[in-house]
């Protein structure tokens, strides 16, 4: 297979970008989308040009590293999954391709297609965890929690923190990402003492970041290689507003 | 020279308790004064990060990704071990020692397992409580289910994503430390070197992957958890960037690096395809709790899986090791898959692949059980391969996975070089010549969670450590070294990208020193790594400068370490004249071909010291004493 590649080269966080185009040749179709990239980028080190910066880790969908804009689809045209787990049996012979980078205010690029997603990492020192220093646990089977809390909880926590979310929203919302974290939490009875205190400090930090509103849209469950569920932003909700009625806290803050 | 484990006295269940009993600790008002730094965010190093700040060290984190979160740990699938006994099969501390030095085939340290095997109750009770949705059953306990290399079910788990869940609630309790200000978090900082000032490990110098700036950060103690290096064989399931250079780099200032020859190649893994791949894909071990290993009987048999009959079909594990069947210790499972295929029974276009069917499993639990516990690998396997797993057999070959060697450490897992410590996949511990399966990840929450938190507390409150500053003359002297590798990287300006000085490397690793080795291959190797060092020095092609974001610069680098620790890794293959666990020396075999060990002359660990470049590495010994597992060949049959 060939393709014909338009895709966002950008030096440093201020160069402006533009799109370059590159050909991809003999590509198989059992290669995934990285590397039919790997490849392009050995080609063009042949040729003695500065190869695509790109980044990825595991290649197996679950580290989260990976995040390309693929013809305007976050992770490209397949649900489900992320760009290392696409693979190019999913495209045309002959088609073009364009690829870029997540674009949000809160996700600054670095360079070609690598974004800054340290507000993530913010956000969960802001909350996104349980209070639980070592030393003092109990035995793991003495509290019981019920197989569906559980299967819920891990639902939830199966956000890989990618940012697909906030890319494929209209708004660059965070949303998703931080209901999965509060609703993974808050249905485990080891998260529930915090959890009025983690979801407005997770929120108030998430609007500090730069990210937009959420207009329940929902373009970020399609989005989500995890496919997590809006539902858990209804969760999430609740939990933010029973809190933000009984603190007194000001959420804000 | 004989090396000194520092195992305390005593029996060995009173060891570890004896001995924190006789630490010195320091102070809860001085704690703050201490300053560590923490290298890896992995299992092993986030969890190190989190409880040394909780104690209320001063403590700073490395990693080189973009987030602490992205550590390859987060890929572990299948379980975490721990002897809580829940099932009611039989399971003690004990057992777990057993189990877990005997899948070691004898070459690890008992009273290093036997803590571990101790503390792993703790670290389930702690995960919990950290709030990590492990499997639970309908009445709310926890669930279990078995790996290999045992015969209880120890192994907890969240669905096929136990890597994640640990991982993200150790980096949750270490973002909280970061919140609250007491862990100092440097992202996307690799390092590249040790400082050692009067023998003692005082700091690190990074490179700042986003400005090319190299950095002095000066510490009182120093904290390693880097992780294994599987990827000097190139193809591996490991992340792309797992890497040798830290530990490598450490070795090269003084810390002796162990056991380099035992690594771990994974039973089951989705087979190779071409070239062009850039690594392997792991289904983990724990489907061989429902799936039959199988290859035809017939050589050359290329009928559709489903349309051979069942007395044409040759369960080779389940004949050959009737008693552990398909759960046999990974390295006797990759054996037997590479040893049907070289008899020329192997399936695929290849013939390099063996069949995972869960046919039986299916038609015994029905569809919806199997998906809910491995859906999200039947996923994956479908994605890549493009074949149905619950209509048509897996195919599958073993491919290289873990790597049992590392950096050498005694009891409180210091290294050779005073107050540098190492932590998780990246020492050599706990795990003999082979790991059972879910034992890496019990390991590095063991180390980094119950046992570095005390044995640092004790080497700081012993040591003498007068206060360095980052231009004392051992950090310049780190970082113009540092500065001239990169620049030479940078000058060679030669014809092709690393990647294919990788490529090769791997190949001549998996061909001269893979599942199979020999005298002549692996002195073979010996010829051909230099000779593919020397090449690449000559001719690789490092695009971009040294001053920004540049992948091809760090890449290089770590290529140019692997391919001078494949040497290495060869050379302890060839001293080692026995085979054990997952280093199979063909001379060495049993008449059933299984691994024969020699207890009489190399019932050590080897910990080898670096002299330089093209000069050979000084063998240094541990004697392994077994006073509670006694001495006898591995049986699984
Ligand atoms: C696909 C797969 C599945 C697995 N499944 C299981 C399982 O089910 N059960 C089990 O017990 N084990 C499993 N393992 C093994 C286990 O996951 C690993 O051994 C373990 O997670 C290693 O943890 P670690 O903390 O030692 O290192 P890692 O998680 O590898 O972390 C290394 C850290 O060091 C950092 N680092 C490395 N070099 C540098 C440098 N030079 N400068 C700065 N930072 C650096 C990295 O950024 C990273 O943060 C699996 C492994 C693989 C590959
Ligand atoms: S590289 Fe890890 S999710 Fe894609």
């Amino acid at each position: 297979m060939n393709f014909t590649l338009r895709v966002w080269r950008q030096r440093n966080a201020a160069d402006p970008g533009a799109f370059q185009e590159y050909q991809a040749k003999d590509i198989l179709a059992d290669m995934s989308f990285l590397e039919m990239l790997d490849e392009v980028n050995i080609d063009l080190v042949h040729k003695n040009q500065e190869p695509i910066a790109f980044e990825s880790d595991c290649r197996e969908g679950i580290c989260g590293t990976c995040c390309q804009m693929i013809d305007g689809e976050a992770h490209g045209p397949e649900t489900g999954t992320t760009v290392c787990q696409l693979f190019m049996r999913s495209f045309k012979d002959g088609e073009t391709i364009v690829i870029e980078p997540w674009r949000a205010r809160a996700f600054p690029i670095m360079k070609d297609l690598i974004v800054d997603r340290t507000a993530f990492d913010d956000i969960i020192a802001a909350g996104g965890f349980v209070t639980a220093n070592v030393g003092g646990a109990q035995d793991g089977n003495n509290i019981l929690i019920p197989k569906p809390d559980a299967d819920t909880a891990m639902d939830a926590a199966q956000c890989i923190g990618c940012g697909a979310c906030v890319a494929a929203c209209p708004n660059a919302s965070a949303m998703l990402f931080v209901a999965a974290k509060v609703s993974h939490l808050a249905h485990l009875p080891q998260g529930r003492p915090e959890k009025a205190r983690r979801a407005l400090a997770m929120v108030s930090k998430m609007d500090g970041l730069g990210f937009g509103n959420c207009r329940n849209h929902y373009e970020c469950e399609a989005a989500c290689p995890k496919e997590i569920s809006v539902a858990h932003i209804a969760k999430m909700n609740r939990e933010y507003g029973s809190a933000a009625l009984l603190s007194d806290q000001d959420p804000s803050s | 020279m004989l090396l000194d484990p520092k195992i305390p006295p005593g029996p060995i269940e009173k060891k570890w308790e004896d001995y924190k009993f006789h630490m010195k600790l320091v102070n809860p008002a001085n704690k703050r004064k201490y300053k560590i730094i923490v290298v890896g965010t992995g299992l092993a190093g986030s969890s190190a990060s989190a409880s040394l700040a909780e104690l209320g060290y001063n403590v700073h984190t490395f990693t080189w990704q973009d987030s602490p979160r992205r550590a390859h740990s987060i890929a572990a699938q299948g379980g975490i071990n721990a002897a809580k006994n829940y099932t009611n099969d039989g399971d003690s501390v004990q057992r777990l020692f057993y189990d877990t030095v005997k899948g070691g085939d004898f070459r690890a340290r008992e009273a290093n397992v036997y803590r571990l095997a101790q503390v792993s109750v703790n670290i389930i009770d702690q995960c919990v409580a950290a709030g990590v949705p492990f499997a639970r059953d309908y009445g709310g306990l926890l669930e279990n289910r078995s790996f290999g290399g045992t015969q209880v079910s120890r192994t907890f788990y969240a669905r096929g994503q136990t890597g994640q869940q640990l991982l993200l609630s150790a980096y949750q309790s270490m973002m909280r430390q970061v919140g609250l200000g007491n862990v100092k978090l440097h992202t996307r900082r690799e390092m590249l070197d040790v400082v050692v000032i009067d023998g003692k490990a005082r700091g690190i110098i990074v490179r700042n992957l986003i400005t090319g700036q190299m950095e002095r950060h000066e510490a009182d103690a120093v904290i390693m958890a880097t992780g294994g290096y599987g990827r000097v064989f190139y193809l591996s399931t490991n992340a792309m960037g797992c890497n040798v250079t830290a530990t490598w780099r450490a070795h090269k200032r003084g810390a002796y690096f162990a056991n380099p020859c035992y690594t771990q190649i994974h039973p089951t893994c989705i087979p190779v395809t071409g070239s062009h791949q850039s690594k392997l894909t792991l289904m983990s071990e724990s489907l061989r709790n429902d799936g039959r290993v199988w290859v035809p009987k017939k050589a050359g048999d290329k009928r559709a899986p489903e349309t051979i009959p069942e007395n044409e079909r040759y369960y080779f594990l389940e004949e050959r090791y009737p008693s552990f069947g398909n759960l046999v210790p990974r390295d006797v499972a990759s054996r037997n898959a590479k040893d049907v295929c070289d008899k020329g029974m192997g399936v695929g276009g290849s013939g390099l692949a063996v069949y995972l069917d869960f046919a039986d499993a299916i038609k015994r639990v029905g569809e919806p059980k199997i998906k809910e516990k491995y859906g999200n690998l039947f996923d994956m396997y479908f994605r890549i391969t493009d074949e149905n797993p619950y209509k048509t057999p897996m195919r599958i070959y073993p491919a290289v996975h873990y790597t049992m060697g590392g950096l050498w450490v005694d009891y409180n897992l210091q290294s050779s070089i005073p107050g540098l410590h190492v932590l998780g996949e990246a020492n050599f511990s706990d795990h003999g010549a082979n790991r059972l399966g879910a034992s890496a990840l019990m390991q590095g929450l063991a180390d980094g969670y119950f046992i570095i938190p005390h044995t640092i507390g004790n080497y700081l409150a012993g040591a003498n450590l007068p206060k360095v500053t980052p231009d004392h003359a051992a950090f310049k002297d780190a970082e113009a070294t540092q500065r001239d590798m990169v620049n030479k990287l940078l000058a060679v300006k030669g014809k092709r990208p690393a990647i294919e000085f990788h490529r090769e490397l791997g190949k001549i690793m998996w061909d001269k020193c893979g599942m199979a080795r020999t005298e002549k291959s692996l002195k073979e190797a010996l010829v051909e790594i230099p000779k593919l060092r020397e090449r690449f020095w000559k001719d690789v092609n490092v695009l971009g400068g040294a001053g920004d974001l540049n992948q091809n610069l760090e890449e290089a680098g770590r290529i140019a370490d692997f391919l001078e620790f494949g040497e290495l890794l060869v050379y302890d293959a060839l001293n080692r004249e026995e085979s054990c666990g997952g280093h199979f020396r063909e001379e060495h075999a049993t008449p059933d071909g299984e691994a024969q060990r020699d207890d009489e002359n190399f019932c050590y660990v080897a910990a080898w010291e670096w002299k330089g470049t093209g000069k050979l590495p000084e063998l240094h010994k541990e004697m392994l004493t077994f006073e509670n597992v006694h001495l006898t060949q591995r049986s699984y049959k």
